[in-house]
């Protein structure tokens, strides 16, 4: 029934975009572009089936998500900067595997990014604002780093008028039809808002009323960015969250549950310190920090850089970083959580993340996994 | 009326929030020039109380374009401070993820970010692909995505795009404007490689990522070492680094390389961007451990573009001060002495010349005053340029054997002295340059790092931290943007405090106490702006640096020991 739910509401908001008149004139599909890069409908198809199972949506779902591929220049993107270091945008660009993803990204149509747009000055300013005015209530809205607030609200301006970095983002939010806290910055404040924050720097939900979708990560993947847009295509409406307001399709499982090093986790065998034969052969990493038993992201199925690798790859434990305040709640990173369970793992916020785990379920997880460690550690690598 | 203000905020295609302000005379040539970041994080006091071996995540989020750069830089420091040695496959590895970084960050810059500024894409619509093709012809003997066929499928591909009316990220920038010097068809080849450039990056990410987990933000460091060993002992991951190489290095030299030539030969009589070297003093510091005891580019100062001499770097003689910047203690003071307590005095009414040319109220930077969050860093009392013109320069006066014959055959080739390479052009080719140095010199690395495999697979030092030691360390080297370094304390087991003297605090400094410019603010007086309504000359100008300004937002705080204590082995850097 859940899904036939979900069908007919994703026929039904691709019936009301392909109404919308289309941003860009003429015989603009994506299918005619793709044509003109040599892609047949086929691989077209074989793309919309990866990005359906991708975004763990039913494979009767395909044609839909081919189709709203297709609608997809019906969408005008604006992407604010806010305090940040600009790693978001840089992953935003490495979207290209299969290099069809690219066009997706010309598909959009991106009024307003600061590291791209040729515009500068009061052309740039200009833009930002036609976009808001002209496509009121149909833009989708990208925001990249933390917002400084209160008596800091002025450490970050932006435009010849000294306009604050939290009144662009206030005014942006209010008429767009779908808004991204891109990274874990906006989502929740990030690095500059750790302990003591001296830039009194918030995540985006904190100062719009309007709902924010929670796109965390430090940065996020590439396809959990463009995975994103995708499923706003599809429904209109927004995906199912967790209780940090990240959609569950890329956050619902934890970094462990489908790690390529589990099997080793239960099998007792721990990597004891980096570059040790444990390493070598690729052991588990949690004796040396690995937070992937703590954290909510599909980094262990689908890595960084089209595939490439991910941090359990290279041989370095998960940091947690789409998790709220896990600059102050996960270090000593390299460090395993066992050694501090009572003060992190029941005050920790990647605990209560699921409404399938509760609390107690996840603390008691938690101290299940250190014992696991523990008694694994002296059962096994004492050779 | 004379002493017109123009603001340009945002500065866009670079990293991080920074604004320009220019007064201009009747002939609109630039008589004062400003230069501020409009953005404080205060990294530098959250990384206090951290475990220290926590500090290279923490400096790495300085910057998600330099994304490996501080996270280096912040283990190296800890390292260093602990009296650590990694073993030589960490430090080849590291010089592997390094050229990763730096030939990702040069291609993006001249395409992505100052391409625009050379190019008029919208002039390529009207180019002849044939002659196009037959132009490409003329600055390389095989060049890429230069052929008639591609040239008009890129042609047809952004005509379409045009057409539509709604140039999305292209639009209302300032094409058409007098001082853009390319032909149709030499624009047409360029947007080409615009449009192959943004595969050639993912690529770049890539050959980052095989030993480096991500990218952005690698994850495969540790303080010792590298985690990575899995992948070293790989074959299959040697081969897919060394073929991704292979077709970055052929974009530099088959795309990047002669579009640069191409715009030395047209660029050479716009006076924009010649003879505006702004500060002539640089500043370089060896970099790319390509061997046991070798590598790439070596340190150096240079004074008063004076290059029959180059002095050794003297870290002594390095202060910062905060006269004209947001913090609350203005007298220059040693790294280590360095504070960066936040004083925000803000912007003012005032008017500048608005897209119309009229003037329009406006806020303007009070610039008698505190004017930007970053400090003014000087050397002896004097700016320094950092970046591939000062490590070029520097390394050629030298005589580097790795950056002499390059740079010979360069000047050959376009028929331009040594002198020019001291402007705007000059940053843009010594950029081009460098990319080529170390994308044809990598394997060096590489070869060392497989040779060395065959005896020895240690990838990490063993080390203890004694809670009841104090312990200093540093990193100094050169990144993308110029030379960098780190400075921090342990006490009580814990970072006590950290210091960052950072390529783009040096370039885009503010006016010190004497009013000395640092080198945006140097290279745009006397530049002549042919349209008020479109500073496409400033612009430029300022691209060339390759702005990056999260970094340069005072980073790190430290107060106590004189950074003199420190005795710089290079060995260890």
């Amino acid at each position: 029934m859940a899904i036939q739910n979900a069908l007919e509401l994703a026929s039904k908001r691709l019936d009301e975009l392909s109404k919308l008149s289309t941003l860009k004139s003429g015989k603009s599909g994506i299918m005619q572009t793709l044509s003109e890069h040599g892609f047949s409908r086929r691989d077209f198809m074989k793309w919309a089936g990866a990005m359906t199972a991708f975004m763990a949506l039913p494979a009767s779902m395909t044609p839909m998500v081919a189709r709203a591929a297709e609608l997809a220049d019906r969408l005008p993107v604006i992407w604010l900067h806010m305090a940040e270091c600009t790693g978001c945008s840089e992953s935003l660009l490495r979207t290209d595997a299969p290099s069809i993803d690219s066009l997706i990204f010309d598909y959009i149509s991106l009024e307003y990014h600061e590291t791209i747009m040729a515009a500068a000055g009061w052309q740039a300013e200009h833009n930002l604002e036609h976009a808001i005015e002209e496509y009121k209530g149909r833009y989708i809205l990208l925001v990249e780093g933390g917002i400084p607030t209160g008596e800091s609200e002025y450490y970050l301006t932006v435009g010849p008028h000294g306009t604050s970095g939290k009144t662009h983002a206030v005014k942006a939010s209010e008429n767009a039809a779908a808004i991204f806290a891109i990274g874990t910055c906006s989502s929740f404040g990030g690095i500059q808002a750790a302990a003591p924050n001296p830039s009194n720097s918030v995540g985006l939900s904190k100062i719009t009323s309007k709902p924010v979708i929670n796109v965390p990560g430090c940065p996020p993947s590439e396809k959990n960015i463009v995975g994103n847009v995708l499923n706003f295509l599809l429904f209109g409406t927004l995906p199912a969250l967790d209780i940090f307001n990240r959609p569950k399709w890329a956050y619902g499982l934890r970094i462990h549950d489908l790690c390529e090093r589990r099997g080793r986790f239960d099998a007792g065998e721990f990597v004891q310190h980096f570059g040790d034969e444990g390493a070598k052969q690729g052991y588990c990493l949690y004796k040396v920090g690995c937070k992937g038993p703590y954290t909510f992201n599909n980094c262990s199925r689908e890595r960084f850089n089209q595939h490439t690798s991910w941090p359990v790859q290279a041989g370095h434990g998960c940091i947690g970083c789409s998790e709220p305040d896990f600059w102050d709640t996960m270090g000593p990173f390299e460090e395993p959580m066992a050694d501090r369970l009572y003060d992190t793992v029941l005050g920790l916020g990647a605990d209560s993340v699921s409404d399938k785990v509760g609390i107690g379920v996840l603390a008691l997880t938690g101290i299940g996994i250190a014992a696991h460690a523990a008694i694994a550690s002296t059962r096994k690598n004492e050779e | 009326m004379s002493g017109k203000r123009i603001v340009i905020d945002p500065i866009t295609r670079i990293e991080g929030h920074l604004r320009i302000e220019v007064v201009v005379d009747d002939n609109n040539v630039v008589q004062e020039a400003y230069s501020a970041s409009t953005l404080w994080r205060g990294i530098e006091q959250v990384v206090k109380n951290r475990d220290p071996r926590d500090a290279g995540f923490f400096t790495q989020r300085v910057c998600g374009v330099c994304t490996f750069s501080h996270y280096k830089a912040g283990i190296i420091a800890v390292e260093n401070a602990l009296g650590i040695k990694p073993p030589l496959n960490a430090n080849l590895t590291r010089t592997l993820m390094n050229s990763a970084l730096f030939l990702h960050d040069h291609i993006v810059h001249f395409y992505q970010l100052h391409g625009l500024d050379w190019a008029d894409i919208t002039s390529a619509l009207k180019a002849d692909p044939k002659k196009a093709s037959e132009e490409a012809f003329k600055w390389c003997d095989y060049p890429l995505v230069a052929g008639e066929d591609k040239l008009k499928e890129v042609q047809a591909k952004v005509a379409e795009f045009a057409a539509k009316g709604n140039l999305g990220p292209f639009a209302n920038a300032y094409w058409g404007h007098s001082s853009y010097k390319f032909t149709p068809e030499q624009n047409l080849i360029v947007l080409s490689h615009y449009l192959e450039c943004l595969r050639i990056q993912r690529i770049a990410a890539q050959l980052m990522a095989i030993f480096g987990a991500k990218q952005p933000h690698p994850q495969s460091l540790t303080v010792g070492g590298v985690t990575c060993v899995m992948d070293l002992l790989d074959p299959s991951r040697l081969g897919e680094y060394m073929s991704k190489l292979a077709e970055i290095r052929e974009f530099v030299n088959r795309a990047y390389y002669p579009d640069v030539l191409m715009a030395a030969a047209m660029y050479k009589d716009e006076p924009s961007v010649l003879g505006d070297i702004g500060v002539s003093n640089l500043y370089t510091f060896k970099e790319f451990q390509i061997g046991k005891n070798e590598w790439l580019f070596d340190s150096g100062i240079i004074m008063d573009g004076d290059i029959s001499k180059v002095l050794p770097v003297d870290a002594e003689l390095i202060t910062e001060e905060a006269t004209h910047a947001w913090y609350a203690d203005d007298e220059p003071l040693k790294p280590y002495d360095g504070k960066t307590n936040p004083h925000y005095t803000g912007l003012v009414d005032g008017e500048s010349i608005g897209s119309d040319g009229e003037m329009v109220h406006t806020k303007v930077l009070n610039t008698s005053g505190k004017y930007t969050w970053i400090k003014a860093p000087r050397y002896g009392g004097k700016p320094l340029q950092v970046g591939p013109l000062a490590n070029i320069v520097v390394n050629y006066a030298l005589g580097n054997k790795y950056v002499v014959p390059v740079v010979d055959e360069f000047l050959s080739r376009t028929g331009l002295p040594l002198s020019a390479v001291f402007s705007t052009l000059g940053r843009t080719a010594a950029r081009m340059l460098e990319a080529k140095i170390v994308a044809d010199n990598t394997m060096l690395a590489f070869n060392a790092l497989v040779e060395n495999l065959k005896v020895d697979q240690e990838t990490c030092a063993k080390y203890e931290i004694d809670n009841d030691k104090e312990y200093k360390g540093y990193y100094m080297g050169h990144v993308p943007r110029g030379a960098l370094s780190h400075w921090c304390r342990i006490k009580d087991g814990v970072i006590s405090n950290w210091q960052a003297v950072v390529p783009s605090t040096w370039n885009a400094s503010p006016k010190d106490a004497i009013g000395q410019m640092g080198a945006y603010e140097a290279c745009l007086i006397g530049t002549k702006l042919s349209d008020v309504t479109k500073p496409l000359e400033i612009i430029r100008k300022i691209h060339s640096y390759d702005p990056c300004i999260a970094c340069a937002v005072h980073v790190m705080d430290a107060k106590g020991a004189k950074l003199g204590e420190y005795k710089l082995d290079a060995s260890l850097v």
